[in-house]
């Protein structure tokens, strides 16, 4: 560790004004602080101080993503590999190919051989991302002298495990940099962002190329093969779920690459709450309003339309709810800040989901346009609460 | 009927949103929503205008300019839809001015803190696109009340949040070319990515 910290302190010179590498300062900065804690101190009015800085939020929000990144890897290889099984041919993907030299086979039961023909999908997806949005991170800081942020670390996780496993990589690309760029560095960088920018660079993508990120035959990394989401079966009355409540619990369904598998959100979930990181009212009313709504929609009724039947405990498992409810609406620099309208805030983007799913035909899946509408009027909620504690204060201070 | 009527209502103010679906109105939304207070009051002002102007503009349309609506009183066949626009303008300009004066006249505080924004609603597209979408999708009267109310409420809806996130992005650093207008368009931009939520359902 001597040895690190030595090799850091030699470098800063070169990094520091007049420096050899004057220009890439943000770069030595970000791995300084990002392998120990800042030793600048706090030059304007004082603060409180505390570990928990960004940085270590950031981290923590990583580690609770893990176990959704190991069932990423374990379920697309699964999902890839019982579709190899289905159409009884092998893939013409070079993913294949390696698993093939490496003489691992097609076997959906062999643990080993799902993770690394899943990681196959998921790291050049992964790599990607990082790559290019990074370029972009590093150049904003460059350019406007600010500091590279962690929360980039989050958005080029979670922006992976929402795509399909097929999707190609000039859309993860195209996808990352306008969520960047658009959706974070134009406001500042992060924490001055209005929208997620995981969800607007997925959006981006889902409203540009359709085609690639919706539909029933891109959920398994097999060309060809249709493969309906369970979300898709409910809302067909012609097709029987093939799925029962245990594999889209556990994760066992075809979907984007991280979000089949509500267990992994869970325990994510337990990780958020329990270091504080996430707010477990945001994900407690989002459940709320998920019950309330569907329960309101399965009281309803419709001879037509067979999701209005659907229970809650599904809506709850399926598509992307747990992971948007867990990582996306808690996002604290887009969600509401005030006690109170975290609530409301939380309560709306379950209503929404269900109606997005149950009422709209347009899309499947609510749960990324719910967040980002909720997004937008977060600042709205937390101005009325605060201007009521303002109100009411000022009642109680009578001069 | 009454779910009928509703339905209107909700698409008029979410799936069909002056704002961020259509970009109606683009001059005032962007230029009125600086701060919330005065977003709220142009957004009332728009509701109220438009639900007097577009059933007012309906019955003009029903019974005087339709082909053949002059009919009773020996006019037939005689269409005067050509003066659609002048008129629908002329009575937009005219129901302000009158709105005006009665507010001056008998809610002085509210017609204050309006200001400006009375009159210029005039000449805002969002409440002439209203009228022209009424005429063009032949709306009885009493569903022109609710598209008018509706209508006018989704975009008081879009301009308060929007003014939202204005104000909060007082804090963000946006690069110096961008700011003002610049990251305005771009906000609107995504916010109508967002409002995506509802295209496509059919009620």
């Amino acid at each position: 560790m001597k040895l690190l910290r030595n090799l850091l302190d030699k470098q800063e010179e070169n990094f520091l004004e007049g420096g050899k590498f004057e220009k890439l300062y943000p770069l030595y900065e970000t791995i300084d602080t990002f392998l120990y804690t800042p030793s600048s101190p706090t030059k304007s009015a004082s603060h409180i101080r505390d570990v928990m800085d960004l940085k270590r939020m950031m981290m923590t929000v990583v580690i609770a993503l893990i176990p959704a990144v190991l069932m990423a890897l374990y379920n697309t290889g699964l999902q890839a590999n019982l579709g190899i099984q289905t159409i009884g041919a092998s893939s013409t993907h070079w993913q294949a190919q390696v698993i093939d030299w490496l003489g691992l086979g097609h076997d959906p039961s062999s643990l080993l051989g799902n993770m690394v023909f899943g990681a196959l999908y998921f790291l050049p997806v992964y790599m990607v991302t990082l790559a290019v949005g990074g370029f972009w991170e590093v150049l904003f800081a460059i350019v406007r002298k600010h500091e590279v942020n962690e929360g980039f670390l989050v958005t080029s996780l979670l922006f992976p495990l929402i795509l399909p496993p097929n999707i190609p990589y000039w859309q993860v690309a195209l996808g990352i940099s306008f969520g960047v760029v658009i959706g974070k560095e134009v406001f500042g960088g992060v924490g001055m962002n209005i929208l997620n920018p995981a969800l607007v660079a997925r959006a981006f993508l889902f409203f540009a190329y359709p085609a690639q990120i919706s539909g029933d035959k891109v959920w398994v990394a097999i060309d060809g093969l249709s493969q309906a989401t369970p979300l898709a079966q409910f809302a067909d009355k012609t097709m029987a779920v093939s799925y029962s409540w245990m594999d889209s619990f556990l994760g066992f369904i075809p979907g984007s690459m991280g979000e089949t598998s509500a267990l992994a959100c869970l325990i994510g979930a337990v990780i958020l709450i329990s270091s504080k990181v996430g707010s477990w009212k945001i994900m407690l009313s989002v459940v709320v309003g998920t019950v309330v709504t569907t329960l309101a929609l399965n009281a309803m009724g419709s001879s037509t339309n067979p999701m209005f039947d659907m229970p809650f405990y599904w809506h709850f498992v399926i598509g992307g709810f747990a992971f948007g409810a867990v990582f996306m609406a808690t996002d604290p620099v887009s969600a509401t800040m005030t006690e109170t309208g975290k609530y409301i805030y939380g309560f709306f983007i379950g209503f929404f989901v269900v109606l997005v799913r149950v009422v709209n035909p347009a899309f499947p899946e609510g749960m990324m346009l719910a967040i980002l509408f909720m997004n937008v009027f977060a600042p709205i909620i937390d101005r009325y609460f605060i201007n009521k504690n303002i109100k009411r204060r000022l009642a109680r201070n009578v001069v | 009927m009454i779910e009928h009527y509703l339905s209107l209502f909700v698409k008029s103010i979410f799936i069909e949103n002056m704002a961020l679906a259509f970009f109606l109105g683009m001059c005032t939304f962007l230029a009125v929503s600086k701060r919330v207070e005065t977003a709220v009051g142009l957004g009332i002002a728009v509701v109220v205008v438009q639900a007097i102007t577009v059933p007012v503009n309906n019955l003009i349309y029903n019974y005087v300019l339709r082909e053949g609506a002059l009919a009773g009183i020996g006019l037939e066949g005689l269409d005067l839809t050509f003066l659609g626009l002048i008129t629908y303008i002329g009575v937009i300009a005219a129901m302000v001015q009158i709105l005006e004066m009665v507010l001056d006249k008998f809610v002085p505080s509210l017609y204050n803190s309006l200001g400006i924004f009375l009159p210029l609603i005039t000449v805002n597209c969002a409440i002439l696109g209203g009228t022209l979408f009424m005429v063009e999708r032949d709306y009885i009267f009493g569903e022109s009340v609710v598209f008018g109310l509706g209508s006018g409420t989704g975009f008081a809806i879009a301009i308060i949040a929007l003014a939202g996130v204005r104000e909060k992005m007082k804090y963000s650093n946006v690069p110096e070319g961008l700011r003002g207008l610049g990251i305005t368009f771009i906000t609107v931009g995504l916010m109508a990515i967002a409002f995506m939520l509802f295209s496509g359902i059919q009620l």
